[in-house]
Parts: C-alpha cells; sequence; structure tokens
C-alpha cells in the first residue's frame, strides 16, 4: 500500500511499486482525464505535474513520486473554468480532444514557470503530439492565457 | 479503493428514455426532464414542453465538428432559437427499426454534412412548416399569415405568440408537406456563422468521453499481442512464462493473436509481452518493402494496362513532342495512428443484452459486428455512443472497425465480467489498414513553344476496392484509385490514364484524404517538372491549362495572391504552389520554405485556399484545414510504413514520427466559398500541401521530389 498526493488529496493505493502513474490514476482511482497514447514519453497524451513540473506519467513509477505534489487534469477542471481552459474555449482548441488534458496540462506548467512564454518558449515547453493538428491554435491559446494572468 | 464512474447516470451518457432510445452526450437536461413531454416531430427532431429541441445525429464525431455542424443545418431550417438546441446521438438500434430512416451512419470521405445536408435541411423545414401550420389551426388563422422566428411563432396581424413546445404535440400530429423550399444559405442565420462547437466543453473539461475512459464496476482489462506477419495464425503458447507476474486473470486465445486479462492494462500489458507464443507465420513470412517496390514498379513496367481514359493521340503526339518529359514518382504505406488507440469495452449482461463502448466512425457497424461475433440479434446490442479519439479512416466500418471489434467481443465471451480491451501503440500502428502503396509513371509531351501537348500516365498500386469491395471490380480497374487523374482539371488534348492493379498482402484502408494523398503529390509534383521543361512559371503556366476551370483557378489566385507570388520570395526562402479539388471541394495551397543544412526542407509558412461551395460552420472550416496542413506534413516529411520479414518496422512514435508545434509553420487559410454546393472541408485541404512543399523544394534545389517522405528522398540524393 502506498500513499499518493493527488490534487491535495492523500490517496492510499495498493499497487505494485512500479506501476506507472499513468495506470494507477486511470485503472486504480478512476480518473481518466489522463490519457493513454503511446506508454513511451513520446506524445504527452498522459502529462501531469509533479511538484509543478509538466511530467509523462506513462513512464513516472508510483513508488517514485511518493510524498510528491501530483496534479492532474482534474484539478483544473474542479478549479472551474482555469485560466489555460478559458483560453482552450475561446480559441476552440480541441478537435477529437484525445491530447488536450497533457496539452492543457503542459501548458498550465508552462505558464506557471514563465507567465509570458514568446513562441520559442513555447516550442520548446510544448512537445506533445496532437494527430488533429491543433498546434496553431495550441499556441495562440497559450498567449491568451498569459495575457490573462 | 477505485472509483466507480458510472457512466450511464452520468452526463456523459444520459439516457433519455422519453427520447426513445438516443443518447445526450455532453449535455445535460434540464432538472425537470423527467416530466416534460417531448414530441418526436419526426426521426431528426424532439421538441419539449420546455421548447428544448434536441437534433439526432446520426455520424460520428472524431474532432471534424459535423455534431455541430449538422445540428446547425437542421436549426436552420427549423428556425429554431440555437440556445435551447441539443445534439443527441441516434441510436444504431433506430435504423434497424425504423428501416434505414437515419440513411448511412458511416462516417467517411468528408461526407457528414456533404451527403447528408439535403434530407438534414428537408426534415428541419417540414417540421419548421408542421409547428406553423399547428400555432396556424390553434388560432384559426391562415398559415400565411404566421411567422417562426428563433423558436417563437407569431400570428403578425394580431401579434399573437406561442412558443414551439406549445404546439410541438399538435404539430407532429399533421400530416408532414409534401415539398419544402430550403433557405437561400445567403439568408442564414445559424449556419454559416461562426458557432462554438458543441463538443469543445467536456473535451476542455476532461469529461470521461472517450470509449477508453469507460469504467463498470468489477471490470477487468486485456491486452493483446496479434501475429506480427500479416496473414499468420497463432500456433500455441506457454502460459507457464507468465508464472510470476501479479494481477493476471485469463489467457485467451484468438485465432492470430493472444489476449491477456488482468486486474489493470497495465499488469495485462506486461504479461502480454512477457508471454511466450509461437506463431505459424504462414505465407507473408519473407514479405518485404523491397519485394513491394519491385512488385509496383512491374506494374509501372508492364506493356498495356486497362485504361481509364483515353482522349485524342496520347502516343502520336508523344512520338511528335518537340520535348519529352518523364518521372516515375512513389510513395510508401502510411498509418493512421490516432491518438486514442484501438479499444473496446463489452458487458455481457444475464438477459442477454451487450452493452459497447468502442471508438468508431460508424455506430451501426458496431452493433453489428459484436452482434453477429455474439451471435445475438443486432437490436440486444446497446452501442453507447461516445466521441472518438481521432479516426481519419481507421475506424470505418465494416473491416477498418471489425478486427478489434470482434477481438474485444470474444475476449469479453471467455470471462463472466465485463472487459476492456486496449491496443498498445505498437499493435496500433503495426495491426493497421495502411494507406495503399503506389507510384506514377508519367511521361509528356511539348511542343516547340512548350505548350503541353501530351499526358500520358501510368499508376501502380494496391486498390483499395480490392479490401473494401472487391466483387466491384471489372476488368481489373479501380477509378476511385486513380482520382486527380481520371477528372485532371489540366486542359490537355492527348491525354491517356491506366492502372495496373498491384495488390499487397498488407491490409490497405481509408486514410484522410485517401486517394489523393498520393495523387494530388503525384500530378502537381509532375506539372511542376512540365512547367519547368516548358521554362515557365509553375503558378502561370497551371493557369493557362485551368482557363476553363473557374473554381479551381479561384483557390489558386487566392494562395498565390496571399503569398506574394508576383514578388520576388526573401533571399534563401522558396515557393511552392498545388491545387487539387477533393470530396467536391476545391483546395491550393502555396508555402515557403528554406532548407536546412541537411538538405531537408524547413517549412515557414503554408497559405490555404478552400471553395466547399457552403460553409456550415466557418471556425470548425479552418480548423479542419489545419489539422489537414498537419496531417500532409507529418506524413509526406517523416513518415512511411516498412515491411520487413512480413511485419511492420515502425512501431510507435519513435519510428513512425508525427510533427510537433515546434517544427508547426505559419498558417493561414482563406475561405472562398463560391456558393451552389456543399464539399468536404475534413480531408481536401491535406491533399495539396505536400505537393506544394515538394515543388518549393524543386525551386530551391533544381531536382524534383519523386518519393515520399521527404526524408527518404534526402537520404537518396544525399
Ligand atoms: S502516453 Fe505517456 S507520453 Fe504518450
Ligand atoms: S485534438 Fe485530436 S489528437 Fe489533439
Amino acid at each position: 500500500m502506498i500513499t499518493l498526493k493527488i490534487n491535495g488529496q492523500d490517496h492510499n493505493v495498493d499497487v505494485e511499486p512500479d506501476m506507472p502513474l499513468l495506470w494507477v490514476l486511470r485503472d486504480k482511482l478512476g480518473m481518466t482525464g489522463t490519457k493513454f497514447g503511446c506508454g513511451i514519453a513520446q506524445c504527452g497524451a498522459c502529462t501531469v505535474q509533479i511538484n509543478g513540473v509538466a511530467t509523462r506519467s506513462c513512464v513516472t513509477p508510483a513508488a517514485a513520486v511518493v510524498g510528491a505534489e501530483i496534479k492532474t487534469i482534474e484539478a483544473l477542471t474542479d478549479s472551474g473554468n482555469s485560466v489555460i481552459q478559458k483560453a482552450w474555449i475561446d480559441h476552440e482548441v480541441p478537435q477529437c480532444g484525445y491530447c488536450q488534458p497533457g496539452m492543457m496540462m503542459a501548458a498550465d506548467a508552462l505558464l506557471k514557470d514563465n507567465p509570458h512564454p514568446t513562441d520559442e518558449d513555447i516550442n520548446a515547453a510544448i512537445t506533445n503530439i496532437c494527430r488533429c493538428g491543433t498546434y496553431p491554435r495550441v499556441r495562440k491559446a497559450i498567449h491568451a492565457a498569459a495575457n490573462n494572468t | 479503493m477505485s472509483t466507480e464512474l458510472d457512466l450511464s447516470r452520468r452526463s456523459f451518457l444520459l439516457t433519455s428514455s422519453l427520447i426513445g432510445s438516443a443518447f445526450v452526450l455532453g449535455f445535460h437536461l434540464p432538472a425537470n426532464a423527467a416530466n416534460t413531454p417531448d414530441t418526436e416531430i419526426n426521426a431528426w427532431i424532439v421538441i419539449s414542453a420546455d421548447d428544448t429541441v434536441t437534433i439526432r445525429v446520426a455520424h460520428s464525431e472524431m474532432g471534424q465538428g459535423s455534431f455541430t455542424a449538422l445540428t446547425m443545418l437542421v436549426a436552420e431550417e427549423l428556425n429554431a432559437d440555437w440556445s435551447k438546441v441539443k445534439a443527441a446521438f441516434v441510436d444504431p438500434r433506430e435504423n434497424i427499426t425504423r428501416k434505414k430512416i437515419y440513411g448511412s451512419m458511416s462516417t467517411i470521405a468528408s461526407n457528414a454534412v456533404r451527403k447528408s445536408q439535403e434530407y438534414l435541411r428537408n426534415a428541419g423545414a417540414s417540421a419548421r412548416e408542421m409547428l406553423l401550420s399547428a400555432a396556424a389551426q390553434k388560432w384559426k388563422v391562415p398559415a400565411n399569415e404566421c411567422v417562426a422566428t428563433r423558436g417563437v411563432i407569431t400570428h403578425t396581424p394580431s401579434k399573437r405568440t406561442l412558443s414551439y413546445g406549445a404546439v410541438a404535440a399538435a404539430a407532429a400530429k399533421l400530416t408532414p408537406p409534401e415539398k419544402v423550399t430550403l433557405k437561400d444559405p445567403v439568408t442564414w442565420t445559424i449556419a454559416g456563422k461562426p458557432t462554438k462547437r458543441l463538443d469543445i466543453p467536456d473535451k476542455v473539461h476532461a469529461k470521461p468521453i472517450y470509449a477508453i475512459d469507460v469504467v463498470l464496476p468489477d471490470m477487468l482489462h486485456a491486452a493483446i499481442v496479434q501475429c506480427p506477419v500479416f496473414g499468420g495464425k497463432l500456433r500455441s503458447y506457454d502460459e507457464s512464462s507468465l508464472r510470476n507476474h501479479k494481477g493476471i486473470t485469463k489467457v485467451v486465445p484468438l485465432e492470430n493473436a493472444v489476449a491477456v486479462i488482468g486486474e489493470s492494462y497495465w499488469q495485462a500489458q506486461r504479461a502480454a509481452k512477457a508471454l511466450a507464443i509461437t506463431w505459424d507465420e504462414g505465407a507473408n513470412a519473407d514479405v518485404s518493402s523491397a519485394g513491394i517496390a519491385t512488385f509496383i514498379d512491374n506494374g509501372l513496367a508492364q506493356a498495356e494496362a486497362p485504361s481509364a481514359r483515353n482522349d485524342g493521340d496520347t502516343k502520336g503526339a508523344l512520338a511528335k513532342a518537340a520535348k519529352v518529359v518523364e518521372a516515375t514518382y512513389r510513395v510508401p504505406f502510411l498509418s493512421h495512428a490516432p491518438m486514442e488507440t484501438q479499444n473496446a469495452t463489452l458487458r455481457f449482461n444475464p438477459d442477454g443484452t451487450v452493452d459497447v463502448w468502442a471508438p468508431t466512425q460508424n455506430t451501426e457497424a458496431v452493433m453489428s459486428t459484436v452482434a453477429k461475433i455474439a451471435g445475438i440479434d443486432p437490436l440486444k446490442v446497446t452501442v453507447h455512443i461516445t466521441y472518438s479519439g481521432g479516426g481519419f479512416g481507421r475506424r470505418y466500418g465494416p473491416f477498418g472497425t471489425s478486427d478489434y471489434l470482434e477481438q474485444a467481443t470474444k475476449i469479453a465471451m471467455a470471462v463472466d465480467k465485463p472487459v476492456k480491451m486496449i491496443w498498445s501503440r505498437e499493435e496500433d500502428i503495426q495491426h493497421d489498414y495502411y494507406r495503399p502503396v503506389s507510384a506514377a509513371k508519367f511521361t509528356a509531351g511539348l511542343d516547340t513553344a512548350g505548350n503541353l501537348v501530351a499526358w500520358n500516365t501510368r499508376i501502380s498500386g494496391h486498390s483499395l476496392l480490392s479490401m473494401g469491395n472487391p466483387a466491384a471490380i471489372k476488368n481489373n480497374m479501380d477509378e476511385g484509385f486513380l482520382i486527380a487523374f481520371t477528372d485532371n482539371p489540366y486542359a490537355v488534348e492527348n491525354l491517356h490514364l491506366d492502372y495496373a492493379m498491384r495488390n499487397t498482402p498488407i491490409p490497405v484502408g481509408y486514410w484522410r484524404s485517401t486517394h489523393h494523398s498520393q495523387n494530388g503529390y503525384f500530378r502537381e509534383c509532375f506539372f511542376d517538372e512540365i512547367a519547368r521543361a516548358a521554362g515557365q512559371d509553375p503558378y502561370e503556366y497551371r493557369r493557362k491549362y485551368l482557363a476553363k476551370a473557374p473554381k479551381q483557378l479561384a483557390v489558386l489566385d487566392t494562395v498565390a495572391k496571399a503569398i506574394g507570388w508576383d514578388t520576388p520570395a526573401p533571399k534563401g526562402i522558396f515557393r511552392g504552389i498545388a491545387q487539387v479539388d477533393a470530396y467536391e471541394s476545391f483546395v491550393a495551397t502555396a508555402v515557403e520554405i528554406s532548407l536546412n543544412a541537411d538538405g531537408t526542407p524547413r517549412v515557414h509558412r503554408v497559405i490555404s485556399a478552400i471553395d466547399c461551395g457552403t460553409v456550415v460552420n466557418p471556425d470548425s472550416t479552418r480548423s479542419q484545414m489545419e489539422g489537414s496542413v498537419v496531417w500532409a506534413l507529418t506524413a509526406g516529411l517523416y513518415d512511411q510504413i516498412t515491411i520487413k520479414n512480413g511485419r511492420v518496422e515502425q512501431g510507435n512514435f519513435d519510428t513512425y514520427p508525427m510533427l510537433r508545434l515546434a517544427d508547426m509553420p505559419e498558417v493561414e487559410i482563406h475561405l472562398v466559398p463560391s456558393g451552389g454546393f456543399f464539399g468536404g472541408v475534413g480531408e481536401p485541404g491535406a491533399a495539396a500541401v505536400m505537393p506544394a512543399v515538394c515543388n518549393a523544394m524543386l525551386a530551391a534545389t533544381g531536382k524534383p521530389v519523386r518519393e515520399l517522405p521527404v526524408i527518404k528522398h534526402n537520404a537518396a540524393t544525399a
């Protein structure tokens, strides 16, 4: 049994220590906002924040994040319309939407770190894959959110 | 310790018993919904006493925005109040019990709006007339003294009003009008106006709206390993290899795969990878990309092939030509790789019914596949309709949907609990229905003045029709495979086109923009080679041969103007242009690139224009055009599926790379609808991008790019 602090709440989970956080969230806690896309840290669909840092949960063993502050997309949503989500809605960013929780978590971490990122900063920080091709809107929405904070 | 989301009780799949069995996805019914009598005016429209209008959508939503666009079209003719409109997916069982009243529910070939706009608009107009008549009868006034605006009917002389909800029950009893007149789109107030997509809020708030998100009590998880060689079978497996694996419930053998079932997907997947399996690799174990390339090239070389077009005397004109231009172009297999991998969850219920969740482009095919495998009446299958995390043709029924659904059904039949099966990304990329390989061999003739006098085209490649509907093949011809050439818009007097069908053992399927993805590239790049041989500007040379093709010309002119074709490009920047018509829309793209030190292109700007006739939702159309740019660049710059020992060599995004934000050019979209028709918007935009990029590379280097992906061309010419 390990204890994970997710979105400010302690969860006791009975899992093998090397089970990736992604699957603890999805299959043990029913928190399905965080998505599976590749399982090898390539796509970023599984992005969560660990102590504020955007992290690919598909390759993050549960045991490695015991004691850390884990933030998932559910926290953004529960806070009402976060600045990021508002920008995402205003710019109609999602197409199929599947990559977007990961995109938003990465964007949220970027803005916490760097409230007014340049295009170059965005290029460096947002390495998530969107198969539908929403990149131009992701960029616009991040700039809009930056101007709104 | 697990949080069970009973999805049937959440907004995710809110079932209104009053609206038959249609599912309302992403909407909260008003609090008093249960007491609000709902009236079905016709198969597409339900009006509640509280004036809520529910519009049914038969097509799937995979990100293309048609859930909203189709609803807008009905609401427009209905003169509904958009703020009171909800959309609901049609339960595919209704299409059986109501004798195909919803038509084809398959969402493919950019058809959602294109093929259904007319009957949907008719349904809206017909319902509007019935509501007006019901109000007029109530007031005992002539119907032509009444008008309907935003869900309210007004008797103009007396200024009395009635809402749609108030007359819905009476309207439903009337006979639908025999004929209705559809509005001229210039008078539209809902359709054609930028409208917020209905699916966006739930997507932004990460609601459990995808099949992969379903959580059921006692649910187990399945991972799958399929025979890596196409056509191979399972011989045996050694369960003792899983001795030390925790959380494993069962191993289920399938004909060409093994499924491992466990308490979590991760445990199941880990065990599936560790399982010792022996395959009977079958007849394709030595198939390779090199062998396939030779097989395709033989198709180019063979003397005769069935022809699809034979205008004038191409042979004679070529013999007399002052100059002959020859080139061979080639493209590889490509995978769809939707972000949500193939998956399906099934629950067999004690009463003999089945619940199923699966991403799809065709809910009817989900229903029928499950029913067929389970040996039950399709009406016993409840398809819980979800949004699909991409589709791009991969999840089109019948063959594109059946593989993962058949597996998931068999797996669920083997255990007594609900099971969610998920394909790993590797399974997804290695067991796809690929964009077919194909090649084109061209010979063009110019006269002494540089006029294009003859154009011969031989296409060789793996027919899609051979996969989808082999019975329809006559005389070894698949005309669909030759699109962009059968209707080649360039006015050339002597034009010959033929096709050598070369079907490989690799499964092929519909892939966003389908044949236009290769034929647009072949034709438009070769056209630049012709223009170059004629010593003429590729844009002007196109204009000359499109003089009688005004729609093609209009989009071409739009992008040429926007990129500043008549002014020199900045130093180090090269331009390319191309135009393609596809799915009844007309598109053109102009690009600016520079060359990296290794000769690969850096794409700086992409300007695309589309004439889809009538725009239903401008912002969604733009978003589809933007997405099409990414789709085309990803494939054209980086991707290929190659075969070795009968198996796919690529596996995940490390070997099948995707364009990312840092490589994203600036994109500018021009909507130039010319009216009078409804063209597709999800795919056409992909067709002209790569030829424009390759034409810019030709301008930069003088070397045509005759093979995709570009990285392969660069490796070959380095
Ligand atoms: S699922 Fe974790 S990066 Fe793709
Ligand atoms: S919106 Fe579909 S993958 Fe990004």
